[in-house]
């Protein structure tokens, strides 16, 4: 104890090292990524700020466990690719959770050294051992143990999906990824924008699994082109259900349907996946709203709004029907759109949106709301002022409130379990399902989360697979 | 990769037929279902409703009409080119039960989709009546084949060049007047099946339309396909593509699918084509 406060006394000075950025006002014009990373000897220096706890705090907030005082402590040395290596123990995709993890709220949440300044900057820390192994390639690779002979389906090649696979691969069995779009990495791909986590990350990390020996099935709908007993029938041991929400939620207000109306679904796959934004060169259009309505304050909203700037728009505004405090969007995300020019319009509730003859939106009516008691979540209830109605003209308005369960596989899957919600019933320690030989986790399970928490479930489920695979169910 | 197996030319060049490659789709599809074509790298998802499959030879077929840029580029496809992504089967497959007297109405490429369906409801045991048309005699396509799906071939033409000289709406009036109609189904261009459901609301008869929204992923994700049916929001990805048309807001869906216009101008004209 006496160690780490004097260790702390000497590192206080060393303030926490930014992350640059492309200037607000350019990167609201361009879809190149926005924090444009750390040089070496930055990160060495933003590692020198750890003052390696006995009893790390950092770590119990992290939902798969990395040994962060472990890779800082190579990263302080120098040694980036011992970093990456312990990095890799427990986390897969790290160059993704470096860059999309809420760590506010949970790694640097903890900090010790944040109790009384800045947190280390563990996220920026990651991100840049990950990018480093990326551009130099040295570590070596995880060692696989001998062939099971014992074969799994993974459905879904999101985060979950992929950390699946990738633990399920190196205990040696044989896995093959099924993903219903045509381009593998799920919500990583569709969901979040190229400035926010460039697509090249997402596939080198799904090209690493294909080294290891995964094979990825593209445009295969599982509960259409084939169902779980099918795979099943071909010989597969197990099965990992890693689907996702992907069910958009709409307002059903009046209104919704005019041309300009989007869920962000919508929104952000026609831009990420189909690549709108470089239309015509790609195929897929996109409306390009001059005023731009996101309702939510989530980080999907976060990134519709700010794709919208992107796109062109002269403003893009967040409306959302509780206060500043109550935004579940990741701190930085925040931060940057209000940089960019994203003006929060917050206890404001959508009441109709209204168009023109042609069916084209023109506007939405809101409804000024005001906090009341607090509801089930604990956050206070907005309730509406009555009269307090008014316009906001737009031409492009994005739901971004949520998600629900997609019922296309679990309504075909007879005998999988379903909450009143249509989420999948697991066990929360394995993630096991009520069919045999059927896992879940992620979204399909949770709702709505994170892309660290759906991997936590896959690390899980992925050590539960294996035990089945050896001693059964 | 979707390799090309078969391509024919219809109606005067405008609608292509593909017969695809594509076993594991052949083997699941059912009458009603749809697919979603990609054939390049940049390119648009496309949804097409299937016209025919085989199962024995892993075979899909489509019957579209060039009207944009994305089945323009379909339409260069050779045999022996692939589209890139094919994704399916997708959409709920058709009801099919034995009803009585049938009638499927079809119009424009609308008449491929109806195939497998008429097709399935005879198969079943309905006596069905087809009547299928076209602006005019060149633009008829599978006539052959509706009349062996069927047990009763109507055909019409806009400018009496061939068959009846008149809609299609013509005739079905007739049949609703004078026999026990059960079931109609109506596929084709939205103000043909909006007329179709004016028509048979009169008579108090069920009829089924099948839509092709604009869509993305379709597996209920995104809802850009998103019809008022009922006053009610469906997506016609999953929960159709075929509804009751006399619930069906075809007013909206017509408006939506203009929501590209421009845009798919704009890319027809780059094209050039």
């Amino acid at each position: 104890m006496a160690d780490e406060k004097k260790q702390q006394t000497k590192n206080e000075k060393i303030p926490r090292q930014p992350m640059p950025e492309q200037a607000p006002k350019v990167r609201a014009r361009n879809f190149e990524e926005v924090p444009t990373g750390q040089s070496p000897e930055t990160a060495m220096k933003e590692a020198a700020r750890c003052i390696q706890c006995k009893n790390p705090a950092c770590v119990t907030g992290c939902p798969v466990g990395v040994d962060i005082p472990g890779f800082i402590k190579h990263v302080q040395a120098g040694d980036f690719t011992k970093a990456i290596s312990k990095i890799w123990e427990k986390n897969s995709l790290p160059a993704v959770c470096g860059r999309v993890c809420p760590q506010e709220i949970q790694c640097e949440g903890r900090c010790i050294v944040g109790k009384k300044g800045d947190p280390v900057a563990i996220g920026n820390l990651e991100r840049f051992v990950a990018d480093y192994e990326r551009a130099n390639k040295k570590a070596p690779m995880p060692e696989k143990q001998e062939k099971t002979g014992k074969r799994v389906a993974v459905v879904g090649s999101g985060p979950s999906g992929l950390t699946v696979a990738g633990d399920l691969l190196l205990k040696g069995h044989d896995v093959a990824i099924f993903e219903a779009f045509h381009k593998p990495g799920g919500v990583l791909v569709y969901g979040i924008p190229e400035f926010r986590l460039p697509k090249d990350i997402v596939f080198s990390e799904v090209a690493g699994l294909e080294k290891m020996g995964a094979s990825i099935e593209l445009n295969a709908v599982i509960g259409r082109t084939l169902s779980l007993d099918e795979l099943f029938e071909e010989g597969y041991d197990a099965i990992y259900l890693g689907v996702g929400a992907g069910l958009p939620t709409f307002l059903n207000i009046p209104g919704e349907n005019l041309i300009g109306v989007f869920s962000a679904n919508e929104y952000l796959t026609r831009s990420n996946l189909m690549k709108a934004y470089k239309f015509p060169e790609y195929d897929t259009p996109i409306i390009k709203g001059r005023n731009v309505i996101t309702l939510g304050a989530g980080n999907v909203a976060m990134d519709a709004a700010r794709t919208a700037l992107r796109l062109g728009a002269e403003t893009s505004r967040i409306v959302y029907r509780r206060s500043r405090e109550e935004v579940p969007a990741r701190g930085a995300e925040v931060h940057h759109a209000e940089e960019e020019g994203v003006e929060f319009f917050y206890l404001t509730s959508p009441v109709k949106f209204f168009g023109n003859d042609k069916g084209r939106l023109q506007g939405m009516t809101g409804l000024k709301m005001e906090l009341g008691e607090p509801d089930a979540s604990g956050r206070r209830r907005p309730v509406p002022i009555k009269g307090s109605e008014f316009d906001l003209a737009c031409d492009l308005a994005i739901i971004a409130v949520g998600a629900g369960a997609n019922p296309l596989l679990t309504k075909s899957t007879k005998d999988l379990q379903l909450n009143k919600w249509g989420y999948i019933v697991t066990d929360e320690a394995t993630g096991k399902t009520s069919k045999k030989g059927v896992w879940a986790g992620g979204d399909i399970v949770t709702g709505s989360a994170t892309v660290i928490l759906a991997m936590g479930a896959g690390r899980a489920a992925a050590e539960s697979i294996h035990k089945y695979l050896a001693l059964g169910w | 990769m979707f390799k090309i197996v078969k391509r024919e030319e219809m109606a005067g060049g405008t609608v292509i037929m593909n017969e695809i490659e594509a076993p594991l789709i052949a083997r699941k599809a059912q009458p009603g279902q749809f697919v979603i074509l990609k054939a390049t790298e940049e390119g648009e998802r496309i949804p097409l409703t299937m016209a025919d499959t085989d199962p024995d030879n892993g075979t899909i077929t489509i019957i579209y009409m060039v009207v944009g840029k994305s089945t323009a580029l379909f339409r260069d496809l050779k045999v022996g080119d692939v589209y890139m992504d094919v994704i399916g089967p997708l959409g709920a497959p058709t009801h099919l039960e034995k009803l009585g007297k049938v009638i499927c109405i079809g119009g424009g490429t609308g008449v491929a989709v109806l195939h497998p369906i008429t097709r399935g409801l005879k198969e079943v045991g309905n006596d069905v009546t087809c009547i299928i048309g076209a602006r005019n005699k060149d633009l008829l396509i599978l006539e052959d084949q509706m009349k062996a799906a069927s047990n009763h071939l109507f055909v019409c033409t806009d400018d009496g060049s061939y068959g009846h000289h008149g809609f299609v709406t013509d005739i079905l009036k007739d049949k609703l007047e004078k026999e026990d109609i059960k079931l109609v189904v109506g596929i084709g261009p939205v103000p043909m099946m909006k007329a179709v459901s004016n028509i048979t609301r009169q008579y108090n008869v069920k009829t089924l339309v099948s839509l092709n929204p604009i869509m993305i992923d379709g597996t209920g994700m995104c809802g850009g396909c998103r019809v008022s049916v009922g006053g009610k929001t469906k997506f016609a990805c999953v929960d159709g593509p075929e509804f009751d048309g006399h619930e069906v807001d075809f007013d909206e869906l017509m408006m939506r699918l203009q929501a590209y216009r421009e845009e798919e101008d704009h890319s027809c004209k780059i094209y050039g084509k």
